[in-house]
């Protein structure tokens, strides 16, 4: 199935409760090496058929619009999956 | 005058927002988050609540719902609009207010009685206050930390677009203290903060007189209804 992956991510210099819960969890297990987690939104949109360049530049202004919020995240990637 | 209190799926203080409306002496209109028509509303509130589970971010889904594209366009035109906690994250994410709202800062919901200031009164929502004036409503959220980038904050600065700030304890980590804000023109506020669970003596908040005798947010709803009488 032809799919457009969206994936979003927290501005990095916003703080991330969640990763850092993450993180603090990594700690405890013994994981010294990781210093860092943030957490992230990967969304797929699905397709009939793979999508056109037009479709895929309306997606691309769907993942800035509405899948995410520019005040406090970033659109890191838009992937076409065929 | 007939106020509309809108309810999406997963709004839960619609109804206090209804009984507020009618303490103050409006007429409530029940808005449907599916029904783009607003039934010819004097003004509008968007309760609190986490509309749509707060799915994909707070507000975002509810943003995109038929009733708000008739509020967007009714609020450019000048009506009275007022968001409270999820209804202010909607107000972001349909851009009537400018910056976003993320997780408390200390990552605990926390649920108090918060004093604010009134910082502008030059707006349909808080035009019965006092320039400065100190006032404590009912503070309830997990995502409620309002930050914006620096070019915003100062044109919300410079242009008095501020309309409380948090006092004493800054509850959630909001740049500059931001409790609530409102748009250029004053017809559109929105705040954190719940001043329709401060409406009715032996409900609100404890004052120094008295216990839960607190109804600061009362005049919220009064100043909107003396704005739509006087216009």
């Amino acid at each position: 199935m032809p799919k457009i992956i969206v994936e979003v991510m927290p501005k990095a210099d916003l703080l991330d409760p969640a990763g850092k819960a993450v993180a603090n969890a990594l700690q405890r297990k013994g994981n010294a090496e990781i210093t860092n987690v943030r957490i992230g939104k990967r969304i797929e949109l699905h397709y009939e058929v793979a999508p056109t360049e037009e479709q895929i530049e309306a997606a691309k202004q769907i993942a800035a619009d509405f899948l995410s919020n520019g005040v406090i995240e970033d659109v890191v990637a838009v992937t076409v999956e065929n | 005058m007939k106020i509309g209190v809108v309810t999406f799926p997963g709004t839960l203080d619609d109804r206090d927002a209804q009984r507020a409306v009618r303490i103050a002496g409006g007429e409530v209109v029940k808005l449907w988050h599916a029904d783009a028509d607003l039934h010819s509303v004097d003004a509008v509130i968007l309760p609190g609540g986490f509309s749509f589970g707060d799915y994909l971010r707070c507000g975002a889904i509810a943003a995109q719902a038929p009733v708000m594209e008739s509020i967007i366009d009714a609020a450019n035109g000048g009506l009275p609009v007022l968001g409270i906690c999820n209804g202010f994250q909607v107000l972001v994410e349909s851009h009537l207010l400018p910056g976003g709202l993320i997780r408390n800062e200390h990552q605990h919901f926390i649920c108090r009685d918060q004093k604010l200031i009134v910082e502008n009164i030059d707006t349909a929502w808080t035009n019965g206050f006092k320039l400065g004036q100190e006032i404590t409503i009912p503070l309830k959220n997990g995502e409620g930390g309002y930050i914006a980038d620096d070019e915003t904050l100062r044109r919300l600065e410079g242009d008095g677009l501020i309309a409380f700030r948090y006092s004493e304890v800054n509850p959630n980590g909001s740049v500059n203290n931001i409790a609530g804000l409102r748009n250029e023109r004053g017809n559109v506020v929105g705040l954190m903060p719940h001043p329709e669970h401060a409406v009715e003596p032996g409900f609100g908040p404890d004052t120094p007189l008295a216990m839960r005798s607190g109804v600061d947010g009362l005049t919220f709803f009064t100043s909107v209804l003396n704005q739509v009488v006087n216009s």
